[in-house]
């Protein structure tokens, strides 16, 4: 009984807060660290050095008016912000943020479930996730939602198609799907597979800035050309988890690569004997530092690098990722079996 | 016991969003309906131990037909253009033959079924010495099944060029 329905229950409920908490601290961060590179200092009025301004963006939002066009397509406008929210937030179930533990004198695993086909899961919810874009768009019934939420979803369908290939890689090296049997190929390999496989690791990183609309990629919401992008119509809470899906996303992608392709839970160098007093340090440290440095970076990228233009973006997915990605696996394939004789 | 009440009710509903796809009018709405439908489906594999299938259900219908279909009916002009005149009992009586014989089908499918029960599930796996949904699903595909799925491979990259050579008319 408590193994089965209230442990389990607990880890939803404490992974789903933290991944709340999270992403509001996740804008905060953003525009703070774009702050510093512009040389400003960013929120600093709502507690000190601003970090309650999550909170008073949150109260903003939540009194702010909700306002539904009149001749937008009600049932689908409603029903848009939850489908983009939650296969980002359900997406989390199969991540693992570290090992098995004791706590309170109880074996703890530190994931809420681990399933065979794990990295299967992960990309089939982000597929779905696109619905979010294409229906905010079309119900909107407004020129430049819909055409954001055309170009979202060309972006997203091109980009998915690189990225689940460099998958496919990291799976044959690793001989599993599952993400727990991923971090623990790592270990008995003595090696992250960011060091096996740079390269599907670079068309995964690239792709995840696009899967995720975010800088240079964030064609969807380029307020130059579009406004606002696809949730131009939105207000209040509904804009807000639009919102708070993109950073949830990020959080994914991140998690993801780090379980991939920066040995989860492991410490670094897994095989140096010498550095084994790390190992205080409890692996769910390990997966959230390395996490926050892909975050870092993405806020990073955004501060740094200009936006692309709609066909730079298509000819970059399609004519160098996707082949990129194609010859990676082929050459992995061969590798493995080369090995293997 | 549980199972027999999840797989009644993942039925109902796959049954019902089937109904709502060709009843609804807006055929957008249409459309989520059948992402829904295939969404229970995948539930439906899930209960069943199928978990490599239903993700691929989910990855390849909802998540990527169904997102095309939705770019068609988004796009395409939906004004029809005027009919040339047709019988008006055509149609009625094209439905009446196609329900009448999947009528039949699904009585005769029911007869079978009650003459010879099903084997029960085997709890062992299906090939000797590989554990795992997905390692299960690989060794058939490339042992016992290896011509239709090379056949059907050979479909799909038949119809990709197909496309291609459509959408392209000067290559």
């Amino acid at each position: 009984m408590i193994d089965n329905l209230v442990i389990p229950l607990l880890k939803i409920i404490i992974v789903l807060n933290a991944t709340l908490v999270g992403v509001t601290y996740m804008v905060l961060l953003e525009r703070k660290v774009i702050a510093w590179a512009q040389s400003r200092l960013g929120p600093m009025r709502v507690g000190p050095y601003g970090i309650l301004q999550p909170v008073a963006d949150a109260v903003k939002l939540m009194i702010k008016e909700d306002i539904t066009p009149v001749r937008a397509d009600k049932w689908v406008f409603t029903a848009a912000p939850i489908i983009a929210m939650v296969p980002a937030l359900i997406v989390y179930a199969v991540i693992p943020f570290g090992d098995t533990t004791r706590l309170f004198g109880r074996e703890v695993t530190l994931y809420i479930s681990d399933i065979n086909v794990g990295l299967l899961y992960v990309v089939s919810v982000a597929s779905v996730g696109v619905y979010g874009i294409i229906l905010a768009g079309y119900a909107s019934n407004s020129k430049y939602p819909l055409l954001a939420s055309l170009r979202a979803s060309a972006q997203l369908i091109s980009y998915e198609v690189a990225v689940t290939l460099t998958l496919v890689s990291v799976i044959l090296v690793a001989g599993s799907l599952s993400m727990v049997q991923i971090v623990r190929a790592q270990e008995s390999a003595h090696v992250w597979f960011l060091f096996v496989q740079p390269l599907a690791f670079g068309i995964f990183f690239i792709g995840g800035l696009a899967e995720t609309n975010r800088a240079p990629f964030d064609m969807p919401e380029a307020e130059q050309e579009l406004t606002g992008g696809f949730h131009t119509e939105y207000s209040g809470m509904r804009f807000a988890l639009f919102f708070l899906a993109e950073y949830a996303n990020m959080i994914v992608v991140s998690s993801v690569a780090t379980t991939l392709f920066l040995g989860g839970w492991l410490r670094p160098f897994p095989n140096v004997a010498t550095l084994s007093f790390l190992d205080f340090i409890p692996g769910w440290t390990w997966f959230l530092a390395k996490s926050f440095v892909f975050l870092y970076v993405f806020i990073w990228v955004r501060a740094t690098l200009p936006r692309y233009r709609y066909d730079q973006l298509m000819r970059l997915g399609w004519k160098v990722l996707i082949p990129l990605a194609i010859l990676n696996l082929v050459v992995t394939g061969i590798v493995k079996v080369l090995i293997a004789l | 016991m549980g199972q027999a009440i999840a797989f009644y009710a993942l039925s109902f509903f796959i049954l019902f969003f089937a109904v709502l796809v060709v009843t609804t009018k807006d055929m957008v709405h249409s459309v989520l309906f059948l992402v829904l439908d295939f969404l229970f489906v995948a539930a439906l594999y899930v209960l069943l131990g199928a978990q490599f299938l239903a993700a691929i259900q989910v990855l390849v219908y909802a998540g990527g037909i169904v997102v095309l279909y939705l770019f068609v009916v988004m796009l395409v002009n939906l004004k029809r253009p005027p009919e040339a005149y047709q019988d008006p009992h055509r149609r009625r009586n094209l439905g009446l033959a196609l329900s009448a014989a999947i009528l039949l089908e699904v009585g005769a499918i029911a007869t079978y079924g009650y003459v010879n029960p099903a084997p029960a599930l085997a709890a062992a796996p299906l090939v000797p010495g590989i554990s795992g949904n997905t390692e299960e699903v690989g060794w058939l595909l490339y042992t016992s099944y290896l011509i239709p799925f090379e056949i059907a491979s050979m479909l799909l990259l038949v119809a990709m060029i197909g496309a291609i050579v459509l959408a392209k008319r000067e290559l």
